[in-house]
């Protein structure tokens, strides 16, 4: 996209536009409408409906995923806006092993009943223990506090990602 | 709820994207971190014709040091004012507000910048904006021009960025040896937005406070500046008696919106026991 042209802003509302991520390993390529979220692209197009659309306003956490190895908020970008980004979804990272300790400790400590939250919860405990090792429990909490759970009450949750980075950072176990 | 259908064009440089603004009609918006406007299109309280994405543009990325300023990259994300080794060192103040801005995941995306031209009141950076005499640079159709943060901030989410305008940088005074800051927010729950914030920069010699700015946020319409607080602690060593004539002068400088959430009393009442807690912490050394 070099300049812009006249034709770009033509009143069609069917407008489509190709982007290309890589999701999860995968390089994937699609036609979404400017207007389309990159939580919508996720579940609709690529059927990756691990992604939670929960109050599509970034306040609720349901729907983060990893963009460029941040935690982002899906329905707070435009999947135009991640073209050429590489994307991780809590399929890709349950996939990988790389949060196999935290959901493990997440279905022990039963810190989750309907399941809404918890990929959001573990999308952003893998950012918070790859940046902490040891946070305290206050510090889970403030990086906690863009995720809501209406189950919980949090402890469980809280529980959970300081058992797990504990062991991480004692026995190196992952 | 979702946008209104719209255009996309992704700007490399600043001239394409003021370009595709005025091709538009001015009917467009510029995006960058898109923490705030994403929403409001959701909600349809906007809705361009022509989104212009303009995080690609490299002449809006990085921090600097520039003559006697700190030069802030218009797309400088908050997460960053936290990791930045120049804000840590140069413009504290913004290092100590920046855990407060919303929670993690929108620190990794909202821009410095976007925050800044958005100005909303609640916000921490706008306000600290004012305490550290920042210029904002801003590039638009008929030029580029520098504006005191003074000057900018004109009333409800609206400043003095013209149509087709938009901020490229913001320039800070490097932090001194005697100058010393303070910063602190009230708010219900963590990343939630302030009821009251304050952030402060105090140059002092030995003691003395030879200059002073206070900017509180969440207190009106914009980003406020407590001038007559201001007035009462220059010149002067911080003491109980200061303090407290600081807290006084609130009344005259703060006039809070009516609420039913806060009540105009309880948000002047908070106001009053931040400044004093800032204060003391300022007297300390903080």
């Amino acid at each position: 996209m070099s300049g812009i042209g006249d034709d770009m802003l033509a009143e069609e509302v069917n407008e489509t536009v190709r982007v290309r991520f890589i999701v999860n390993g995968r390089k994937v390529a699609c036609d979404v409408a400017p207007r389309e979220t990159l939580v919508d692209c996720l579940r609709n197009v690529l059927e990756l409906t691990g992604t939670h659309a929960g109050c599509e306003m970034g306040a609720c956490g349901a729907c983060l995923v990893r963009l460029d190895g941040r935690s982002v908020h899906s329905c707070l970008m435009f999947a135009v806006q991640a073209d050429g980004a590489r994307i991780d979804t809590i399929e890709g990272l349950s996939e990988s092993g790389v949060i196999a300790d935290l959901q493990a400790e997440f279905h022990r400590r039963n810190a989750l009943q309907c399941g809404f939250c918890t990929p959001g919860m573990l999308v952003n405990a893998h950012e918070l223990l790859s940046q902490v090792a040891r946070p305290s429990r206050e510090e889970i909490r403030d990086a906690l506090s863009g995720n809501y759970c209406r189950c919980t009450g949090y402890e469980a949750i809280v529980d959970a990602i300081d058992v797990v980075a504990k062991a991480r950072s004692e026995g190196g176990a992952a | 709820m979702k946008a209104r259908a719209f255009s996309y064009f992704r700007a490399d440089t600043i001239d394409q994207a003021l370009d595709a603004h005025a091709r538009a009609g001015d009917d467009a918006r510029f995006i960058a971190g898109g923490q705030s406007l994403v929403p409001a299109l959701s909600l349809r309280l906007q809705a361009p014709r022509l989104l212009i994405d303009i995080t690609h543009i490299a002449e809006l990325r990085g921090v600097c040091r520039e003559g006697d300023t700190l030069r802030i990259g218009a797309l400088t994300r908050h997460c960053e004012m936290l990791t930045e080794p120049l804000i840590a060192a140069f413009a504290p103040l913004l290092r100590a507000a920046a855990p407060f801005v919303a929670h993690p995941a929108i620190r990794n995306r909202g821009t410095f910048g976007g925050s800044v031209a958005l100005a909303d009141p609640a916000s921490e950076f706008p306000a600290m904006t004012l305490a550290l005499d920042a210029e904002i640079e801003i590039a638009g159709p008929s030029g580029s021009r520098r504006l005191k943060a003074d000057d900018f901030f004109i009333d409800l989410f609206e400043t003095a960025l013209q149509p087709g305008e938009l901020i490229t940088a913001v320039h800070v005074p490097l932090f001194r040896s005697n100058q010393r800051f303070a910063f602190d927010e009230l708010a219900r729950r963590r990343g939630d937005y302030a009821l009251v914030g304050c952030g402060m920069l105090a140059t002092q010699t030995g003691d003395r406070i030879d200059d002073i700015r206070i900017s509180f946020f969440s207190v009106g319409n914009t980003p406020t500046r407590v001038k007559g607080a201001e007035t009462a602690l220059t010149g002067f060593s911080l003491d109980a008696a200061r303090i407290a004539a600081a807290q006084a002068a609130l009344d005259n400088d703060l006039a809070p919106p009516e609420s039913d959430e806060v009540p105009p009393m309880m948000r002047l009442h908070l106001a009053r026991v931040l400044l004093g807690r800032l204060l003391g912490r300022l007297g300390e050394g903080a």
